[in-house]
Order: structure tokens, then sequence, then C-alpha cells
């Protein structure tokens, strides 16, 4: 059986289940309605997609950092490094974005103006933390000869880094890190609790103006999927891009 | 090449238990002027460390080097300039995996030698037809053989035309097949007049390259011997021991 067909019979049975369960609850759609705050799901939309992008870049740079100190020689770096990314992964975002919120950011007498900018950076710590395992593994991959034969035909350390290590350990990681993206988009959707305004808060918003919840929250569903079918795709084609470095 | 080594002392750390390991205990030894010198003896004995100290990959904790009566550097921006001098092959994973085999011989060319692109392509085409590599220079690693991989590794170390090559154990990764075609390949560098040191276990080709053979062992002072002394008249009762394990191993 080809893939397409595969997929496409797999999709259909999920239709017909959510069309029969429709229509046993007897549902009165209310999409006219909806359709009439569009231009507020298309901002909240691209306000999400900004976020995750931003997110992504500040959590890559942390996440490396990170990566780097969980390797440290200095028992102290890697504690600091290690206590971070545990205490990170081992705590909801939901909480980490209410104490970044309301402690820290009220303590640092931060505007509400920066809500959207301390929602990124939480995000971005958040999301730095599994970067950095996945940056680690990386760099873990690499053997030590690799290293050795760098040195040995002379290339001086930054060299090194920049024309072995980082290309080997970037396509080692590339499929995690789109998969980490994946759920960087989904997890910017708890930023509507410090009303930023993003895709969720956009359909919040809309579900409460014209009490139609499942008008408002499907598009909603649609629009994720939308950000994360075509980065779970990329991950999957990276990963068998970059196949042949196993041997 | 004149080596002269004078009471050579490496330890190696752990760094979590600090634990340390004496390898090398004042070894000193002045070979002849000789082209091939090969290292042998007992596994853990110190051949590979002795080796990537005279590559200048690892500084010793005590004691000097000099080739041709050139001291080695002591420190690591003199070590560097002085890797990029010499040649080194390792016993596996020498190539970069994400690189061609015609990338990997470009890379130190125009990286650390300065040359232009086709300059450098141009220095590698010849050796790579001379040792029957040419059809695979677009390959990556993982598409070559052992044997292809290693002698592409030995090519890379060749072409920036170093003073001295240092071969780590060169086929101890490969089966006898893939280890008779890098052997042949550095049998001819032999006949080429290059320079190099040799750790091996392959004794027959020790005995056949060698103008000196030097038998490390953990704990005393190397032997130096002549290939015919080193292999008939075995000046010491550690060779003819380890002889009798290395013939019926």
């Amino acid at each position: 059986m080809p893939r397409w067909l595969a997929h496409g019979i797999v999709i259909a049975l999920l239709a017909a289940g959510g069309g029969w369960a429709c229509a046993r609850l007897d549902m009165t759609w209310n999409w006219g309605v909806v359709w009439e705050y569009r231009a507020a799901f298309w901002k909240g939309w691209w306000t999400t997609v900004g976020i995750a992008v931003a997110a992504l870049v500040v959590s890559c740079l942390i996440g490396l950092v990170a990566a780097m100190m969980l390797r440290s020689r200095w028992p102290l770096v890697e504690a600091a490094a290690r206590v971070y990314v545990e205490l990170i992964r081992g705590t909801p975002l939901l909480v980490q974005l209410l104490v970044g919120w309301y402690v820290i950011a009220a303590a640092l007498r931060v505007g509400t103006d920066y809500r959207a900018a301390v929602g990124v950076l939480v995000l971005a710590l958040f999301s730095g933390a599994y970067m950095a395992e996945i940056f680690r593994g990386g760099l873990d991959a690499i053997p030590r000869a690799q290293i050795d034969s760098a040195r040995a035909i002379g290339l001086a350390p930054w060299q090194t880094l920049r024309l072995v290590i980082l290309p080997q350990a970037v396509r080692i990681v590339l499929p995690s890190i789109a998969g980490q993206l994946v759920s960087l988009v989904k997890d910017s959707s708890l930023l509507s609790i410090l009303s930023v305004g993003e895709f969720t808060f956009a359909a919040r918003n809309v579900n409460s103006a014209t009490y139609s919840t499942l008008e408002s929250y499907l598009p909603l569903a649609a629009g994720y999927l939308a950000l994360t079918l075509p980065l779970s795709a990329l991950s999957r084609w990276l990963e068998r891009r970059f196949r042949y470095e196993a041997a | 090449m004149n080596l002269a080594i004078r009471g050579l002392v490496q330890r190696f750390s752990d760094p979590r238990s600090g634990a340390s390991t004496t390898v090398l205990d004042g070894l000193s030894m002045t070979t002849g002027d000789v082209q091939a010198l090969v290292l042998v003896g007992p596994s853990g004995g110190g051949k590979s460390t002795l080796l990537r100290i005279l590559a200048g990959l690892d500084r010793p904790v005590a004691g000097s080097v000099t080739f041709d009566g050139e001291p080695l550097p002591q420190d690591e921006p003199g070590l560097l300039r002085y890797r990029r001098t010499v040649g080194t092959v390792f016993q596996a994973y020498n190539l970069f995996p994400h690189l061609t085999a015609m990338q990997n011989l470009l890379l130190p060319l125009v990286h650390v030698h300065g040359l232009s692109e086709p300059a450098a392509r141009g220095r590698v085409q010849g050796p790579l037809e001379r040792f029957g590599l040419a059809s695979h220079a677009h390959k990556r690693p993982a598409e070559l053989s052992g044997g292809q991989k290693q002698r592409v590794a030995i090519l890379r170390a060749l072409v920036v035309q170093p003073r001295r090559l240092f071969l780590d154990e060169p086929t101890s990764a490969l089966d006898p097949e893939m280890t008779a075609e890098v052997l042949e390949m550095v049998g001819e560098l032999k006949a080429s007049g290059t320079q190099f040191v040799l750790v091996t276990h392959e004794m027959a080709f020790a005995r056949r390259v060698a103008d000196e053979i030097a038998f490390i062992a953990a704990g005393g002072c190397p032997v130096l011997a002549s290939p015919a002394e080193f292999f008939d008249s075995c000046p010491d009762p550690r060779i003819g021991a380890f002889l009798q394990r290395t013939l019926h191993a």
C-alpha cells in the first residue's frame, strides 16, 4: 500500500469518527460569527510564529552554552548547568511563567509592555534546558579521535570547532532540534496566561466574545498543525538526509 | 633522522578519582640516522603514548626529544607549528565523516597551508591516481572500505609534504586483506624515501621496512636494534618472550 493511501485512510477514519460524534451530540455550528474574528486569529497566529522563532534562537544559544557547561571540567560550572537543566525539565512551564512574570519580572520592576519579552525569555529558558541535552548528546557523539585528527593536521582550536566539530554535531542534532521546535510552538500557547496576544489568547478572546467554544478552538488546533506538521516532516527529512553519519 | 630522547616521563591522571598512571618512566634512547623507525612491544607498554609525544599531540610531564638535533617545542603554540610540519595517522576514525575523500585531502592544504583550492586539487590529483584512489575521491568515508579510508588518511598526511610521518598502528583495525593494501602503501613510502616512525604489531612487516626497531615495554628501558639483530639474535630476553607470544597469538 502506498504511504499516501495509508495516511489517507487513517485520516478519513478519524474524520468519520469526529463526524459521528458531532452528529450524535446534535451540534449546531456557528461558524459565521467566528469568521468575523478571522483577523484576530490571523494576528495571533503570526504572533505565535514570531514568539516561536525568537524563543528558538535564544534557546539555541542558551542550550549551546549550557551543553558546554555540562561538559566542563570544573565541578561548579557543571553543577550550575545540571541544576538549571533538571530544575527546568522537572517543573511545569506554567509555574515557570508565573514565577518569571509575577515574581522575578515584578521584583525587577519590569513594565507590562514587556510581558511578551519576558514570556519569550522564560519559554527560551524552558526550551534551552532540553536543547542543552540535545547539544550535549551531539558533542558527546563526536569521537575523541576526530579532535586528535584535526590537531594532527595542524588545525588551530577554533578551526577544529568550526570545520570539524560543529559541522558534525549540527548534523547529529538537527532532527532533534526540529522536533524540539514542534514542542516550542505548542508550549508557546501557555504565554496566553500572561495575556500575551498570541494564537491561543486570540482563540480564548473569540470564545468569550461569541460563546462558540469549538468554533474558536478547532481553528486553533488547525493553526498549530499548520506549523507543526511541516516541522515534523522537516525533522524526519533531516534524519534521513544525515543518516550516512552513522557509519 | 636522528631521534634522541632523554628521560621522558608521561603520566595520566583520572579527572574524577585523581589516580595517576605512569606510562613512560624516564625513557631514553638515541637512534642512528634512520629513515624508518618501528616501535614494537606489548600493549600498554607506552608505544602509542610515545608516538603521540613525538607527533606533538601530547606534552610529556618531563624529559626532552630532539629530531636531528632540533628540540621538540614545549608549549602548545610551538607544538601547533610543529604539527603542521609533520603528518600523523591513527588506528581508526582518521577521516572527517562529513567530508568526501577529496575534501578531507583539501582541508589541511587550504585551511592550514594556505593553498588556493585549485592549487590544492592539482597537488592531490597525482598521489590519488598513484595509489589507486582517484575513482573514490568523491565518496564520503562511510562509502569507503577500511583499507581505502586508511590509505586516504595516509595520503592526507602526505600531501602537505611533511618532514616525517607518524603512523600509530595504522592496520590494527583492519582485516588481513586491507592490512596488506595499507602496508603495501607504507612500503612504497619507504621506497620513495619518506621518513617515518611506525607503531605496529605486524612483525614480518616491521622486519622488512625498519631501519631500526625499538622494543618498548612498561618500566624497562627500550631496546634498539637493527631488524636482523632484533629477530635473529634477540638482544634481550623480554623480546624473546614477546615474539613467542606474538607468533603464537
